[in-house]
C-alpha cells in the first residue's frame, strides 16, 4: 500500500478509487477568467448510468469537453481508469450535442460511423471492408440500419442522433460521455436511447449522460450528479435526487421545481 | 478561331491549375474557410516579392519553402491576433492578410524597376505567356512536345496535393467534419489544419504566374463549391471539382479568344475568362444539380409526398 501511496499523482492526497471510469479531482474550469466549473471533486463507478442535471449554463457540456481534454483547464486532475485522457482515448467515446456539426457534410451516415473505427485503423491506411461492416452492424444495432446509404442531411433530429450513438458504439469503449442524446428526438428514438443505454450498462459500461428532462430521471439513471459550477450534490438517485438538492442545484425556478417535484412524486 | 499549338498549352496549364486549386478548395469551402484560401493567396506575396528580388527567378524551391512558412504563419497569426486582441476571427484574418498583401504590392512596386515582375501579374497573372518558357524538350515518336515551365510545376504541385488528400484521406474527412472527434482518436486537428494551409500555400505560389494571386481564389473556391452542389459524397465531390476545373479552363480559353472578336476587339485575358466560365458553370449548377439545385427543389416543392413525414418531437 505504501509504494502506491508514493506514486499517487493526485495533488492532495486525497483518496480517490484507484481506476474508477471517471475520476476527477480539484478541476476547475474558466472561460475569459470567469469559472463555469469551479473545485469539481467526484468519483464515477463502474457500470452505472450516471445523469448530469443542472440550469442552463452550470457547466454540464463543458465538464464533459474537459473530461476529453477538448477544452482548456484551469486546474485539477482527471483520471480515465486510473490514468490520463490522452493514454485511454481507445476506452472513451464522446457523443457530442448535435448541432456540433456541419449536417450538410457530403458523407453518407456509415460514412460517420466508421469514423469510429478511425482510432483502430491508424494513420494513412484507408477505411477497409470490415470496418464498413462495423459501421453497419453499429448502425442495425440503434435501428436505422436501412438508412446507411443516406446523406446525413436526410435523417430525422432522432435518426442523426442515432447516428452519433452508433459512431459511439463502434469505437467500441468502456466509459461513454453523452451530452444531451436526448434533446429534440422523437419518442422512438428516445425508447432506443434508454434500451441501448440499459444494454451498455449490463455489459459493464459506464455512462455519463448530461440530462434535460428531470421527469425521466428516476427511471433512467442509478446516479446522479447535481451541477451548478460546483458539485451540489452526486450520489444514487435514490439519494441525492431530492427536493432540497434541486432547490439548491437550480436556484429558485419555480416551474422547474414543479416538474421535479411532480417526478418525485410519480418514483414514491 | 484559329487554335495554335500554344493554345493547347494554355488550356493544359490552366487545366492544371485549375486542378492543382481544385483538391484543397474542396476542405476550405467544407470547413466554412472560403476565407481563409483568399487571404493565403494574397499573403504569400510579400514572400514571391523577396524571393523574386534575392534569387531573381520564379518557381524555385527557396519560394515554396517560403510559401509554405507565409501560409502557417498567416493561419498562426490570424489564430494569435483573434485569441490575443480579442477580434473577431473574420476580422482577425483581414488585418493579417491585407497587411501581408499591401506589403508585398510596395516590394512589387519598388522592385519593378530591376526586377521582371509586374504588378499587373498579381491581379491575372500571365496564362498567355507560360508557354514561351520551355524547360523541357521531350522527344516523342517524331514530335517535339516543349514542355512550359509552369506546366511541369503545376503537374508537380497537384500531384503532391493529390497524394496528400489520397494519403490522409480519413484524416482530413474527420477532422473537417468533426474536428473534436478527430482530437479525441488521436488524429491532431491542428496538424491537419496547418498542412491544409501549407498546401494552399504552395498551390497559389505556383499559380500565381499562371493566374495571378486574386483569380487563384477563383479556382480555389468555384470548383469545389459547385462539385458540392452536385453530389453527397466527399470522394465524388473531390472528382468532380477537379472535373469542372478542367472544363472551367477549356471554356474559358476558347471564350477568351472568342468572345471579344464577336463585339470587334482584340482575344482577352484567358486567365480573367476561366474566372467568369467558372462562374457560369457554378450557376448551371445552381439551377441544376440534381437534388440542391432550385429546379430539383421547386419540383420537390409540387410532390410533397417525396418529402419524409417530420418526427414527432416530444
Amino acid at each position: 500500500m505504501k509504494a502506491t501511496r508514493l506514486f499517487d499523482p493526485l495533488p492532495r492526497g486525497q483518496e480517490h478509487a484507484a481506476d474508477a471510469p471517471l475520476s476527477i479531482h480539484d478541476l476547475t474550469v474558466a472561460y475569459h477568467r470567469k469559472p463555469v466549473l469551479w473545485d469539481i471533486d467526484l468519483d464515477v463507478p463502474e457500470g452505472n448510468l450516471v445523469g448530469v442535471i443542472g440550469p442552463n449554463g452550470a457547466g454540464k457540456s463543458t465538464l464533459l469537453k474537459a473530461c476529453i481534454d477538448s477544452i482548456p483547464r484551469a486546474s485539477g486532475d482527471i483520471r480515465v481508469y486510473g490514468r490520463p485522457y490522452r493514454q485511454q482515448r481507445q476506452r472513451v467515446a464522446y457523443v457530442p450535442q448535435r448541432e456540433s456539426v456541419d449536417w450538410d457534410f457530403p458523407v453518407s451516415a456509415r460514412d460517420v460511423v466508421a469514423m469510429g473505427t478511425y482510432g483502430r485503423i491508424g494513420w494513412c491506411r484507408p477505411v477497409g471492408r470490415a470496418q464498413r461492416q462495423e459501421a453497419h452492424e453499429a448502425l442495425e444495432h440503434v435501428g436505422i440500419g436501412h438508412l446507411a446509404d443516406r446523406q446525413i442531411s436526410q435523417l430525422s433530429g432522432g435518426q442523426q442522433q442515432r447516428v452519433f450513438l452508433a459512431r459511439a458504439l463502434a469505437q467500441k469503449a468502456s466509459l461513454y460521455l453523452m451530452d444531451e442524446p436526448f434533446a429534440a428526438v422523437d419518442a422512438a428514438t428516445e425508447r432506443a436511447i434508454v434500451d441501448l443505454l440499459k444494454e451498455l450498462k449490463q455489459q459493464g459500461k459506464t455512462c455519463v449522460v448530461v440530462h434535460h428532462d428531470l421527469a425521466t430521471v428516476p427511471s433512467y439513471f442509478d446516479r446522479l450528479i447535481l451541477l451548478n459550477m460546483r458539485v451540489v450534490a452526486t450520489g444514487p438517485v435514490a439519494e441525492v435526487f431530492t427536493n432540497e438538492n434541486l432547490k439548491k442545484t437550480y436556484g429558485g425556478k419555480l416551474t422547474l421545481l414543479t416538474e421535479a417535484g411532480q417526478a418525485l412524486v410519480n418514483t414514491e | 478561331m484559329t487554335w495554335y499549338p500554344l493554345d493547347t498549352w494554355i488550356v493544359v496549364v490552366g487545366a492544371l491549375c485549375a486542378m492543382a486549386c481544385a483538391l484543397p478548395g474542396c476542405y476550405l469551402v467544407l470547413r466554412q474557410m472560403s476565407l481563409m484560401g483568399d487571404a493565403i493567396s494574397h499573403a504569400v506575396l510579400p514572400g514571391l516579392a523577396l524571393a523574386f528580388i534575392f534569387t531573381g527567378s520564379r518557381a524555385s524551391v527557396e519560394m515554396f519553402v517560403g510559401a509554405a512558412a507565409t501560409g502557417v504563419l498567416t493561419a498562426l497569426l490570424t489564430q494569435w491576433i483573434h485569441r490575443w486582441g480579442h477580434v473577431e476571427r473574420g476580422a482577425s484574418l483581414g488585418i493579417v492578410f491585407t497587411t501581408l498583401f499591401a506589403l508585398g504590392l510596395l516590394l512589387i512596386v519598388q522592385a519593378a524597376d530591376y526586377v521582371d515582375l509586374d504588378p499587373h501579374c498579381v491581379l491575372h497573372g500571365a496564362l498567355e505567356l507560360t508557354p514561351l518558357d520551355v524547360v523541357w524538350d521531350l522527344a516523342w515518336g517524331g514530335t517535339i512536345l516543349e514542355i512550359p515551365r509552369a506546366a511541369l510545376v503545376l503537374a508537380g504541385v497537384a500531384l503532391f496535393n493529390a497524394l496528400c488528400i489520397g494519403l490522409f484521406y480519413k484524416e482530413f474527412k474527420v477532422t473537417a467534419f468533426d474536428p473534436q472527434l478527430a482530437t479525441a482518436l488521436g488524429i491532431h486537428a491542428g496538424a491537419m489544419h496547418y498542412l491544409l494551409m501549407i498546401m494552399v500555400a504552395v498551390t497559389t505560389v505556383a499559380a500565381f504566374e499562371a493566374v495571378g494571386s486574386i483569380i487563384v481564389i477563383a479556382m480555389l473556391i468555384v470548383p469545389a463549391a459547385t462539385a458540392y452542389l452536385l453530389t453527397d459524397r466527399l470522394g465524388v465531390m473531390l472528382g468532380l471539382s477537379v472535373g469542372v476545373g478542367v472544363w472551367g479552363a477549356v471554356l474559358g480559353h476558347v471564350m477568351a479568344i472568342t468572345v471579344p472578336t464577336w463585339f470587334g476587339f482584340r482575344d482577352t485575358s484567358t486567365a480573367g475568362m476561366i474566372a467568369v466560365a467558372l462562374g457560369l458553370i457554378f450557376m448551371v449548377a445552381v439551377v441544376c444539380a440534381p437534388r440542391h439545385g432550385l429546379w430539383a427543389r421547386r419540383r420537390l416543392r409540387k410532390a410533397p409526398h417525396h418529402v419524409e413525414k417530420p418526427a414527432i418531437r416530444v
